[in-house]
């Protein structure tokens, strides 16, 4: 390895679809033309996914879509392919997960977002992976995919207490994979289980570490929404290790 | 996606799920999250992860060897297994092509020949990182962690989170 050993990571931060989108970087090209090169390229990657599927976009596909002037077979396939994940998460989260919410007219809306995030930034994150010799950590807003090309020097990603967002309560080693956490400390109660449209009670936070983004942020998002069967269902998952965080500040390690 | 790239791609997410359901057997042979109270060192985990061992490779899921008859034990007469080999489908995480051993009008293995490689990566890696509990919650510079995983953060609430604190140190 020829990285060097102890410099501190460089840091990129770019503000994307309402969120603080968060790079670090370290070895050969951290900081260097093509390490910012792979992050601009990251960056549009998220950009276009946005242009996709914003639900806030009244023009983006997602929100033609959902309203009926697009086919299906009229979308980017990367649509079918982010529906088939969120589906499949329906079906695994026994519907606690959904694509569908109701809407404020009484219908349904079509909001695969609950997908999407982890699904682009694994995307985006090619863009890094193909730098030599570096090691990266991209993060959406608490959600990252991470890689460190020495085993032996895993990414150390702390879990945030989900009481008081200033501390961390666990730190999980990642060499090659994804850890995200749903929860409500930043945003109050954005997540609801789809069978009952309230917000799930019972559990304060649940951290998933999965191999991919993609299915970590499902599962934490389906996790949670499952309340005080969070823990329980999470060890069902396959390949997936995590921590639950209870309201009381009691935790359980999934793996 | 043309018809055939679908079968194979559906046929590649079978393969996933046999090889999860395998990776599974070993991500919980472990104790269950009775109580939570699994206190692991950072040392000890760190090198376990270094060292943990893959999830079953594909070719394994089967539990048949390639070869001649290799499926068919327990049936009357051994009969040669045959391979098919599907056409390499082109998906947009790259090319994606699977191998079927078929014994009889049985599929006695499937072997994915050639994955995307970011699915690859998913037969490779260790999912086994386990969160280790800090006995005290602290901030984060003592607990000289790199990234802070939490509840989404919005550009709003940022400025405020550990991880911009983390940010502005590196800039």
């Amino acid at each position: 390895m020829t990285a060097p050993a102890e410099a501190a990571p460089a840091r990129y931060v770019e503000h994307l679809m309402g969120m603080p989108i968060s790079l670090a970087l370290r070895g050969r090209h951290a900081r260097d033309e093509r390490g910012r090169a792979a992050w601009a390229a990251a960056l549009a990657v998220l950009r276009e996914a946005d242009r996709v599927f914003s639900t806030y976009r009244g023009d983006s596909v997602i929100a033609r879509l959902g309203r009926g002037e697009l086919a299906l077979d009229d979308c980017p396939p990367e649509v079918a392919e982010v529906l088939a994940l969120g589906h499949a998460a329906e079906r695994d989260s026994g519907g606690a997960f959904a694509v569908r919410r109701p809407g404020e007219d009484g219908g349904t809306v079509l909001d695969p977002s609950g997908v999407v995030k982890g699904w682009a930034v694994e995307r985006a994150a090619a863009e890094l992976r193909a730098l030599e010799e570096t090691d990266f950590c991209l993060s959406a807003g608490g959600d990252m995919t991470c890689l460190a090309r020495d085993p032996g020097r895993p990414w150390r990603v702390g879990i945030e207490d989900p009481r008081d967002p200033s501390r961390v309560l666990a730190v999980v080693p990642v060499v090659d994979g994804a850890v995200a956490t749903s929860g409500t400390a930043h945003r109050g109660s954005h997540l609801v289980d789809a069978r009952t449209g309230r917000a799930p009670v019972g559990v304060a936070s649940v951290t998933v570490v999965a191999a991919s983004l993609t299915d970590a942020d499902i599962d934490a998002t389906a996790a949670y929404a499952q309340g005080p069967d969070a823990a329980r269902w999470l060890a069902t998952r396959p390949g997936r290790t995590g921590l639950v965080v209870w309201p009381d500040g009691t935790t359980s390690t999934v793996g | 996606m043309n018809p055939r790239a679908r079968i194979v791609l559906w046929v590649a997410s079978t393969v996933t799920v046999l090889v999860l359901l395998f990776g599974y057997q070993t991500s919980t042979s472990g104790p269950l999250a009775a109580g939570g109270q699994k206190v692991i060192s950072a040392q000890g985990l760190a090198g376990g992860t270094a060292a943990a061992p893959s999830a079953a490779a594909p070719s394994s899921a089967g539990g048949a060897t390639p070869g001649p008859a290799a499926g068919s034990s327990g049936s009357a007469a051994p009969q040669a297994a045959k391979k098919v080999t599907g056409q390499v489908a082109d998906t947009r995480w790259g090319p994606v092509q699977v191998q079927l051993t078929i014994a009889g009008r049985k599929i006695t293995d499937v072997a994915v020949v050639q994955y995307p490689n970011g699915n690859g990566r998913d037969q490779e890696i260790n999912s086994q990182a386990l969160p280790i509990l800090i006995q005290e919650t602290m901030g984060a510079q003592s607990a000289n962690i790199d990234m802070v995983s939490g509840a989404t953060v919005t550009s709003d609430g940022y400025l405020q989170s550990l991880q911009s604190a983390l940010d502005q140190a590196g800039l």
